[in-house]
């Protein structure tokens, strides 16, 4: 006989104001929590994940209601409780872990008065106990130098060390349930890696209920013990994480599961001898920022000595963590921002010595597409202006524009109804193809993507992945893939090149680098990806 | 546009606001029409007071000229100088403001400061000092009010520009080779322009109670009549006809009240967190 669950939540109906895009945030939902165990609630975006969370957390907006249903917490419904009873619960016996450590710690606190405060918000122990047990806290969750630490703020910290930080204020109280909402979205493979084993080992040995939201099977397949999958605010499936992610039932389950990119890189023809389509030479890039009149200047080397030349119809791809400066060397090699040192080849043009209007002919030949599908398009334009506009800046007929234009969407999988819309009537999906399209649109030879699928949920992502790849092929492009995800990189590129600290430090064919890799900091990543140790793609 | 219009109207003050300067534009355009009368024309005795001759139903000044025909030939030069002297503030702030935020470095510099040198002069001290010098007239106090209320203008746009440059739909427009000017002028300038629209309308606000300061002072056109005139030539005689200052001064009170009004529901209706949060 099993224990009885720590939570129990029983039909939960949640509304969300009228004129939205669906009548229920989450309609319908069941499921336990129980003690020691871990349950993931995966989903993507707008599956009512997050709203879960906020109902068993009691921090609902107010726009929506929570309108049928029940969550029992040790033997009682908690959804109709009022602020008080709320605060009683929240921090003491329901914590929360959220996505951005920085935008959920105060930043003009110092870490250990931030811990103390958990248990003054409870009127617990006097402030000499809570100042020693900010430390052991610090400790238990593994910060470096407690302390050192409790007396930082949170900007001096890494984005690792917050979420640790997070997590710790979480357990002050020893908490029956814990809610991790994305806990790891934010960070790096290799810290996401730690947390991950810090949150199971911290509830094992706690005997914790978590709950744990992501949109990463990867994530899931390595701590998840139950997984409830959600889509359109209702379970579809839901079981233990080997019978869920082994023989998934529902086939939207499986379709997921399906677009998870293997991290096995497919077989790749050889390119032979071809000519180089783009080249960089020894690039550099320090950001200095002015200290002031009485502090040294702040400098960071974004790039040094970059080089890699990319060939005709070759994906290269950059990866690393953030702060390796791929983004920066995706920016130097579109011109965006200026090199220090180093020159950029297309062809027999020198592109970094270009100037005025030399530049903007030149630049047609290298277009870049966009990370956030809701920030690369002008919300005031309509499509078919955004897509035109760049033909018609280098001279091209506004009606031959028009005709191209409709191609293009066609070409990316649009109907070319869309020239009469505007951005915001469309999903992220179909916000990245009207990118696409764009880039398209001057009919370059080299398409630079930075993180260009990251912001896309699995499923998006794969078809807009195969998209970038049959556009590659059909159209003979080259291409720079500048991605965190390993996994991606192994799917999409021919060579790849790994970034550390703004130095190239492997730069090899794909196959090559995920079956041998040579430096210490390559192995480390490829040891951080999510969900080697059981088969979560079902993709090839 | 529909949508933003049933926006204004949802908030109850911001409805308000736009009767009344409504109202006051109407009674700008047509009143002189309907009241053919020079409000310069003596009609009756002096110091008549209010609501006893229903042909001066506000009493006639110390010269014995109607003060409800003041009050409408006088609306007319309040909202107009409002009006023109902010478009003239805006034609000089918003090029400015767009062209310092979005080049940044040393021209954002050099244009800052030149702005700075002028909000650091008391703004109405200036005023005054423009006006005296280029001799009172309907051009020379349009001509000084935008003078004093330009730099605001800039900073604003010069923050919004900053913000939005480094949008990634400006750095796709800079990739896909637009000049420089096309994408001030196409991507930056349509989705800064919110903001200075509700500035704009409390901006015509300020400029009304500057002239009527400067006309209360004696330093208004001479030809024509301004409910800051009124109010200062009636001040003297406070005590024995109260009506003289206080009618002008409510018309006053009531078109700048309009005004804010209308520019508080503009920033709601125009703030997309603010127009579809719950709380």
């Amino acid at each position: 006989m099993r224990p009885d669950p720590a939570v129990a939540i029983k039909d939960l109906r949640i509304a969300l104001p009228r004129g939205g895009e669906r009548a229920y945030a989450v309609d319908g939902v069941s499921f336990d929590l129980n003690p020691g165990e871990i349950v993931c609630v995966v989903g993507e975006s707008g599956s009512g994940k997050s709203m879960c969370a906020h109902a068993l957390m009691g921090l609902l907006p107010d726009s929506v209601t929570a309108e049928a249903g029940t969550i029992l917490f040790e033997g009682r419904n908690i959804v109709p409780l009022d602020e008080n009873g709320w605060r009683d619960l929240r921090g003491r016996r329901i914590a929360m872990v959220f996505q951005e450590p920085m935008t959920a710690l105060n930043p003009l606190m110092r870490i250990g008065d931030q811990m103390a405060e958990m248990f003054e918000a409870h009127g617990l122990l006097s402030p000499r106990q809570r100042r020693d047990k900010s430390l052991d806290l610090a400790r238990e969750v593994g910060l470096p130098d407690p302390e050192r630490i409790v007396r930082a703020y949170p900007h001096q910290l890494s984005g690792g060390q917050r979420q640790r930080a997070m997590i710790a204020m979480a357990l002050a109280l020893e908490p029956a349930v814990l809610v991790a909402d994305e806990p790891t979205t934010a960070l790096d493979v290799t810290t996401q890696a730690q947390i991950l084993k810090l949150i199971r080992d911290l509830q094992r040995s706690r005997n914790m209920a978590v709950m744990f939201i992501t949109h990463d099977f990867g994530v899931v397949a390595d701590i998840a013990d139950r997984v409830v999958v959600l889509r359109h605010g209702k379970v579809v499936e839901q079981g233990s994480a080997a019978a869920v992610l082994g023989q998934p039932q529902h086939p939207y389950t499986r379709a997921l599961l399906a677009a998870v990119p293997s991290i096995h890189p497919p077989q790749r023809l050889a390119l032979g001898d071809r000519n180089k389509a783009i080249e960089a030479i020894g690039l550099d890039k320090t950001y200095v920022t002015s200290g002031g009149w009485f502090r040294p200047d702040r400098t960071v080397q974004a790039a040094s000595q970059v080089s890699f030349s990319i060939l005709q119809g070759e994906t290269l791809g950059l990866v690393g963590e953030s702060g390796s400066g791929k983004s920066s060397v995706a920016r130097l090699v579109v011109r965006l921002i200026k090199a220090d040192r180093g020159t950029v080849r297309i062809g027999d043009i020198d592109l970094t010595c270009l100037e005025g209007n030399a530049l903007r002919d030149q630049r047609r030949r290298i277009q870049m597409i966009f990370q956030d599908p809701f920030a690369s398009l002008n919300p005031r334009r309509k499509v078919g202006q955004i897509i035109s506009d760049g033909p018609i800046a280098h001279g091209s007929d506004p009606k031959m524009a028009q005709t191209r234009c409709r191609e293009l969407l066609a070409l990316v999988g649009l109907d070319p109804g869309a020239m009469e819309r505007y951005p915001h009537e469309f999903s992220g999906g179909q916000r990245q193809r009207i990118g696409i399209a764009r880039a398209l649109a001057l009919e370059p030879e080299i398409l630079v993507a930075d993180e260009a699928v990251s912001a896309l949920d699995v499923s998006v992502q794969a078809q807009v992945l195969n998209l970038l790849e049959d556009l590659k092929t059909r159209l003979g492009l080259s291409m720079l893939f500048i991605t965190h995800d390993l996994r991606v990189a192994a799917q999409i590129c021919d060579r790849i090149a790994v970034m550390q600290r703004g130095v190239i430090v492997e730069l090899k064919q794909t196959a090559a680098l995920f079956a041998a890799p040579e430096h210490s900091y390559t192995r480390e990543l490829l040891a951080a990806v999510p969900g080697q140790k059981k088969q979560v793609s079902l993709s090839k | 546009m529909m949508r933003f219009l049933r926006q204004l109207m949802r908030n109850p003050s911001g409805l308000i606001g736009l009767i009344i300067v409504v109202t006051a534009i109407a009674i700008a355009l047509f009143g002189p029409l309907i009241f053919p009368t020079s409000p310069w024309r003596m009609v009756q005795r002096p110091f008549l007071p209010p609501f006893a001759l229903s042909a001066v139903p506000l009493g006639t000044d110390a010269l014995g000229r109607d003060v409800f025909a003041g009050i409408i030939y006088g609306a007319r030069v309040s909202l107009l100088v409002g009006l023109v002297s902010t478009l003239a503030a805006l034609a000089v702030g918003i090029p400015l403001g767009a062209v310092a935020g979005y080049f940044g470095g040393r021209i954002d510099d050099a244009l800052m400061r030149f702005t700075e040198f002028f909000q650091t002069i008391p703004s109405f001290a200036l005023a005054i000092v423009l006006v005296a010098i280029l001799q009172p007239s309907i051009y020379s106090i349009v001509a000084s009010i935008a003078i004093v209320s330009w730099p605001p203008v800039a900073r604003l746009v010069r923050g919004e520009v900053l913000s939005l440059r480094s949008r990634e739909y400006v750095q796709a427009a800079i990739v896909t080779g637009q000049t420089h000017r096309w994408i001030i002028w196409h991507e930056v300038l349509p989705n800064a322009l919110s903001p200075v629209i509700v500035l704009a309308s409390l901006m015509i606000a300020t400029a009304i109670l500057l002239e009527s300061s400067l006309s209360f002072l004696g330093l208004g056109d001479p030809n024509l009549i301004s409910w800051g005139y009124m109010v200062g030539a009636g001040r003297t005689v406070i005590r024995q006809a109260w009506w003289i200052t206080v009618f002008p001064g409510l018309a006053i009170l009531l078109s700048v009240l309009g005004l804010n009004l209308v520019g508080e529901g503009l920033n709601d209706a125009l703030n997309p967190r603010l127009a579809r949060d719950g709380r």
